[in-house]
């Protein structure tokens, strides 16, 4: 079971208390964008074999949305951070051993 | 290269006077050339499909698979092993009519008993919403010329004595019930097209790992593997869950996530159930398999992940689902539970296309559903890699739908259990 740590309410919550949002840090596009960069925000994923910043919502608890640093190979987790963030954490990154300019 | 010796009663039974010392290997083990016409990656039942039907319907047999671990390995061993084509939107309809049509004689057309049972195919309806949707994809099947039909609760429990049809949530009101689909062996499909590649002069290379793709002018010219380089015209990515993965070393993203879906079976009991029984609004489906065992499958789990493990939850709720469903299994103990790495697209339909680097081609985001399609999907595929362009079978399949926003939107029109 899959457990994360909600970084707004500090609940341990079980996978079954949450709810996946996939990819984390996607650039959003409005009105006026190309199609390009519409397909890019909507469909196209890294989908890494490794570590994966992704959107978790506390479904069941306190309902907000957040981020978690997981590694998609071995399922470890480096540790959760609140939405309002553009980028991981440096100290998340360095726990996952990748370079934060990455 | 001597062709092989058919499989036969006869064979079996001069074999039986030798004691069986007779039998070739099914398929041979030959190094790695320097150079290939076309590399297929991935020798699953896509992959070799593929490559099967590029040297049956294009004469191409200068061809190599290329596969990590080993032959049917990936999800071609690791699914539920249910073959039906009663989708809503036409592009899915056809391809998947065209692989159930493919399944029923492959058997002969290999040399190779793929055990296809054509026991049928009943998708429970438990709600109002999903009893019309029913009734659409009949309809729609009608016109597409596949065969089904909308079935009342009656026939249900005709066709399917063990199903609780008064349901204590979910009443049965009936059944999208396609009598031509059934089942068949999963790893001898596998087997069957890599004894028949390797009979044509194609090489299977297991245990070979692609650690890069090399390119130049925009075109690929070969791999880097883990048993070395090697050079290819065309390139063919059949990869499933590792789609992704591969699209980053040849230098493009595709609108794919992978997660893990989970199936189990149980112990071997009597025959109790001579049909595949899916029902989506609870969400479980199973069928029995020829030892006995029920083969039962559910929902994939909501989050990234490589490990062909799942969580224990969902194989709860889907046992919960289906003890529902079938009262009888309550006291069942479950002998072997597995995960397989699926690669879930954006509309829930699978990619058969060119790629932005030339000569590459890839077939993947078959998601939770790709058996079914195996020789559909392998004729299509060896179509667009033999002349470039997609034919008629894949024509919808692109990469560019994502961009033009021309999705084939099974993901409702299928419900969960795609």
């Amino acid at each position: 079971m899959l457990t994360l740590t909600c970084p707004y309410c500090g609940l341990q919550a079980d996978e079954t208390e949450l709810h996946g949002g996939g990819e984390a840090h996607l650039t959003r596009f409005g009105p006026d964008s190309s199609d390009d960069e519409f397909e890019a925000y909507l469909f196209l994923r890294q989908n890494p074999r490794g570590v994966h910043a992704e959107r978790w919502r506390h479904v069941y608890g306190c309902g907000k949305w957040f981020h978690a640093l997981r590694d998609t190979t071995t399922l470890q987790v480096f540790g959760t951070y609140p939405a309002q963030t553009l980028t991981p954490p440096a100290d998340l990154l360095k726990a996952a051993g990748v370079e934060p300019a990455a | 290269m001597p062709p092989k010796r058919r499989y036969s009663a006869f064979a079996i039974a001069r074999e039986t006077l030798r004691q069986h010392a007779g039998w070739d290997r099914a398929w041979a083990d030959r190094p790695m050339k320097p150079r290939y016409d076309v590399i297929i990656v991935g020798a699953g039942g896509h992959g070799l499909a593929t490559a099967y039907y590029l040297g049956k319907n294009f004469g191409i047999t200068n061809v190599a698979i290329l596969e990590k671990g080993w032959l049917g390995g990936g999800n071609t061993g690791r699914n539920t092993t249910i073959i039906r084509s009663n989708y809503l939107q036409d592009p899915s309809a056809a391809i998947y009519e065209k692989a159930r049509g493919l399944y029923e004689t492959l058997s002969q057309e290999l040399n190779y008993n793929i055990m296809f049972s054509p026991r049928g195919v009943m998708m429970l309806a438990q709600t109002e919403h999903e009893k019309r949707g029913y009734l659409r994809t009949a309809h729609a099947n009608a016109l597409q010329g596949v065969e089904t039909e909308f079935v009342g609760p009656d026939r249900v429990k005709e066709l399917c004595p063990i199903i609780s049809i008064d349901g204590p949530r979910y009443p049965v009101l009936g059944a999208l019930w396609q009598a031509r689909g059934g089942t068949a062996r999963h790893d001898a499909v596998a087997w069957g097209y890599a004894r028949a590649c390797s009979d044509m002069g194609m090489d299977i290379i297991q245990k070979c790992e692609v650690t890069g793709v090399r390119s130049a002018g925009g075109k690929v010219t070969g791999l880097e593997t883990s048993r070395g380089p090697v050079d290819c015209d065309k390139l063919g990515l059949v990869v499933a869950g590792h789609s992704g993965h591969l699209a980053q070393m040849a230098g493009f993203r595709l609108p794919i996530e992978s997660v893990a879906l989970q199936a189990l079976v149980s112990e071997p009991i009597k025959p109790c159930m001579d049909v595949v029984v899916m029902a989506n609004t609870v969400h479980g489906y199973m069928s029995q398999s020829d030892k006995g065992e029920m083969v039962i499958g559910g929902g994939a789990d909501g989050y990234n992940n490589y490990t062909q493990r799942g969580s224990f939850h969902h194989i709860e709720e889907t046992v919960r689902a289906l003890v529902e469903t079938f009262p009888m299994i309550s006291r069942l103990k479950m002998l072997r539970q597995w995960g397989g790495i699926v690669d879930m697209t954006g509309d829930r339909s699978p990619i058969l296309s060119t790629t932005p680097l030339g000569n590459c081609f890839v077939n993947c985001g078959w998601g939770t559903g790709g058996f079914k399609a195996i020789p559909g999907s392998g004729w299509a595929m060896a179509e667009l890699m033999a002349k470039g362009t997609p034919g008629s079978l894949a024509a919808d399949f692109g990469l560019d739908r994502f961009r033009e926003g021309r999705f084939i939107d099974e993901s409702v029109a299928a419900g969960v259990a795609h």
